[in-house]
């Protein structure tokens, strides 16, 4: 069926500067350039382009020029082009519409409403690079009280204590399977995380068993609702345990992992047959309530010997703070929060988009319900979904979080340019796809280089934003609303983030 | 109790004032060799299974458990080098949620009823029930055998999966309640029906709704309205037939019953239409 669609981008070739040399041609695994030997020009097929930009990266004259189609209907605020453009798709297709990466939609970002303190005369700012600065961060449960015994004159730790995981910056990798992104990318994750004395995480889709000597170490591993790839050896090998309830770019709804990526690869560390579509329901079958949950949060305890700390991942949605508790309650040591803005390889548009509440508001409302409650110290909480820099990441902390994960961020540090067609498994830059001719443009050694970067620059960055503050410790700004201001905030988005306005 | 908070008061009915492993070995199990038979009797779970880490341990490989009330998460925990040595355990009374989750190559026989999560997510190994078993029984089990003797709940073998050799069994001898093979992606189910009068038919609905691997075999009667749509009816082959001839012998060896009279019966081979129920419903 004619699908009455247009083209999204419109790519232009300054003739004058092409060479011919038709690196355009070979990098672009949706065909938009095709050279003629014969008539020595290049004919276009702009209706497939996705505007990721890797032929305007790669141009050695720089001689392409890539951008946005925008206004060819009639323009109308209500009728947008989007809005048309999946109308006809779907006229078209009678299917639900996809999309990758997350929520590109204007809905308020916080983070560009909160600020940060600094100390001015009344109490002095410190200089990171002269003075001593701890990011380090130990994710796990706390105990309550610290009970010290003193016998024959020798002090002893007399609480019991739970098992705990330190990181060297408060950043974590997150969860990215193998199967979402390729395997070199997620191998640079796992490289930088263990280079930074950071941790990534697995997602749903395995650890390859040869990764498990090298890099388990700085594993956080899902158990989803497939269960692909999990058994004993697997949840022992990790450091962290994650329990996936929900994902912020799609709560609510599972994950089909289509048969044609299930490569020989894919299928051995996920531990299913090849080519058979791997479909995550969306709930857990064995968790209907947090009683449930409970009893699989013990179980993987039990399955690991109470070593490691098990943490519980759901999306930031409504009454998230009354969830939040529910899951400290049932015994997991590490919650998890993705806000709307969180990532994913393939989620459908309508969910995407319209689907749960912002991280900074969630994050706000279940580190006060946690605190209220007298339960804060048994949870470490993670912040996930939309952190862009290190300031977003320094705000998180000082809403409550211990910890934060980065997604997009880190594809981005390797090349991703946010097309939003992860869904498709044609990415150009290798990283969401399993194509071997794509996935071998990224290079381990130097795209977990780049990470390891990223990682180093946003610390130091929070460290300055620390000194600043005249602080000398991350845990002496976690939770600390008093550092932040908001600015063209309403009132009940100051109540909910617990800041005051700025000047106040 | 925190301590602090008395209002919001934190109880935790699995860790609060656990007994000391050591205490329990010295005053609830008794060896004989390399058996041992412990006392569960009023233990939580986490003591329970600390009790037979420890006995495993010391050496033992045979565990008889006897008063189990309930207790979670039976054999979850005995994941220790050397993987070859396999132990023998069994459970008298009335094991609780989780029996043999994660479990990775002993053999469990419940002399009584299990509860739910019989086998959830097990990789290897053996579980015989002589009596029923609860809600997602077999939920996402990837390898070894699971005999129950009588009933299951609902959502049993849901998600079940294989991989390469492995290849899960579960047999039930009675019958299944809604969401039989959900999601079922691998593995062999076969249901008797022994406790079904004449022409009486299976209890399920949506059997096998989103099946997209594996195959279910069923003994007794079913109208076309219990099945799930990605669902397909064909009469058993060869290869089948041996199958089913080899796990009823095993299901009559454990339990008793006469295995030529329940072959005699007619069985029904359940089997995916697709083996990818949701590839069209996307716009790409």
């Amino acid at each position: 069926m004619y699908d009455y669609l247009l083209p999204e981008f419109i790519v232009e070739r300054r003739e004058d500067s092409c060479i011919r040399c038709r690196v355009c041609e070979r990098q672009c695994a949706n065909e938009v350039h095709l050279y003629d030997t014969e008539l020595d020009r290049f004919f276009l097929s702009e209706k497939d382009c996705v505007g990721c930009q890797r032929c305007v990266a790669l141009c050695p004259t720089g001689a392409l020029y890539v951008h946005p189609r925008q206004a060819d209907y009639r323009p109308n605020s209500s009728w947008t082009r989007d809005k048309m453009q999946n109308l006809k798709k779907q006229a078209a297709t009678g299917g639900v519409i996809l999309t990758g990466s997350g929520n590109d939609k204007p809905i308020r970002v916080y983070w560009d409403h909160l600020l940060l303190n600094a100390s001015q005369v009344t109490n002095p700012s410190i200089d990171p690079l002269r003075e001593p600065m701890e990011l380090q961060t130990f994710l796990g449960r706390k105990p309550d009280t610290l009970k010290i015994e003193i016998s024959a004159g020798k002090a002893k730790l007399a609480s019991e204590m739970f098992p705990n995981v330190p990181v060297q910056i408060p950043l974590v990798f997150s969860a990215m399977s193998l199967g979402a992104i390729s395997y070199p990318a997620f191998k640079s994750l796992a490289m930088a995380a263990k280079e930074a004395g950071v941790l990534f995480n697995t997602g749903e889709g395995g650890l390859p068993v040869e990764m498990r000597d090298e890099y388990a170490d700085c594993a956080i591993v899902q158990c989803a609702s497939g269960r692909f790839g999990v058994d004993l050896d697997y949840l022992n090998s990790a450091r962290i345990i994650e329990i996936k309830i929900g994902q912020g770019a799609k709560p609510g709804i599972g994950g089909h992992l289509p048969g044609e990526k299930v490569s020989d690869y894919i299928a051995q560390t996920r531990m299913i047959p090849r080519g058979t579509d791997a479909l995550s329901p969306a709930p857990q079958h064995d968790i209907y309530s947090i009683e449930d949950l409970s009893m699989l949060i013990y179980a993987l305890k039990e399955a690991t010997n109470y070593t490691k700390p098990v943490s519980v991942k759901i999306a930031a949605v409504h009454n998230v703070a009354a969830i939040a508790s529910g899951i400290v309650r049932a015994g997991a040591d590490i919650v998890a929060i993705d806000g709307i803005r969180g990532g994913t390889g393939a989620a459908p548009l309508a969910t995407r988009d319209n689907v749960g509440i912002p991280l900074e508001l969630a994050l706000a409302a279940v580190d006060k319900r946690l605190r209220d409650e007298g339960i804060r110290n048994r949870c470490s909480v993670m912040a996930a979904g939309g952190i862009r820099s290190s300031a977003d990441a320094i705000k998180a902390i000082a809403l409550g979080a211990d910890g934060v994960y980065i997604g997009t961020a880190a594809l981005v540090a390797m090349g991703c340019t946010l097309c939003h067609k992860c869904y498709t498994g044609r990415c150009n830059w290798g990283i969401c796809t399993q194509d071997p001719y794509l996935t071998k443009r990224l290079n381990p050694e130097l795209t977990s280089q780049r990470l390891v970067n990223l990682l180093r620059s946003w610390s130091h960055e929070i460290q300055e934003m620390l000194g600043g503050l005249g602080v000398n410790a991350i845990e002496s700004l976690r939770g600390n609303h008093e550092h932040l201001r908001g600015v063209g905030l309403e009132e009940w988005e100051l109540n909910i983030l617990g800041v005051k306005g700025a000047g106040e | 109790m925190n301590g602090f908070n008395v209002k919001f008061g934190f109880r935790d009915n699995f860790l609060d004032n656990l007994q000391p492993v050591d205490f329990l070995y010295h005053t609830r199990v008794s060896t004989n060799g390399c058996c041992a038979s412990i006392n569960a009797l009023g233990l939580k779970h986490k003591e329970l299974n600390d009790l037979l880490r420890e006995t495993v341990l010391q050496g033992s490989t045979e565990l008889v458990i006897n008063n189990v009330f309930g207790q979670r998460y039976i054999g979850t925990r005995l994941f220790l080098p050397p993987e070859a040595n396999k132990l023998h355990i069994e459970v008298n009374k009335f094991p609780g949620n989780d029996l043999g989750a994660f479990l990775n190559g002993h053999q469990i026989i419940v002399h009584g009823n299990a509860q739910d999560g019989v086998g959830n997510t097990m990789n290897s190994g053996e579980i015989i029930v002589h009596g029923r078993a609860g809600d997602v029984t077999a939920m996402s089990m990837r390898g070894g055998k699971i005999f129950i003797r009588d009933n299951v709940g609902y959502r049993t073998a849901i998600h079940m999966k294989e991989y390469r050799e492995k290849v899960p069994v579960l047999v039930v001898g009675g019958t299944a309640q809604d969401f039989l093979g959900e999601y079922m992606a691998g593995g062999i189910v076969l249901l008797l029906g022994l406790n079904l009068q004449q022409g009486e038919p299976h209890r399920a609905n949506y059997i096998g709704t989103g099946m997209h691997g594996g195959v279910i075999y069923l003994r007794g009667c079913l109208a076309e309205h219990q099945l799930g749509k990605e669902v397909g009816v064909l009469p058993p082959d060869d290869r089948d037939k041996a199958n089913i001839d080899r796990y009823v012998r095993e299901y009559c060896n454990h339990f008793g019953g006469n295995p030529d009279q329940i072959l005699n019966e007619r069985f029904q081979k359940l089997v995916p239409v697709s083996l990818r129920p949701y590839g069209q419903i996307y716009a790409y």
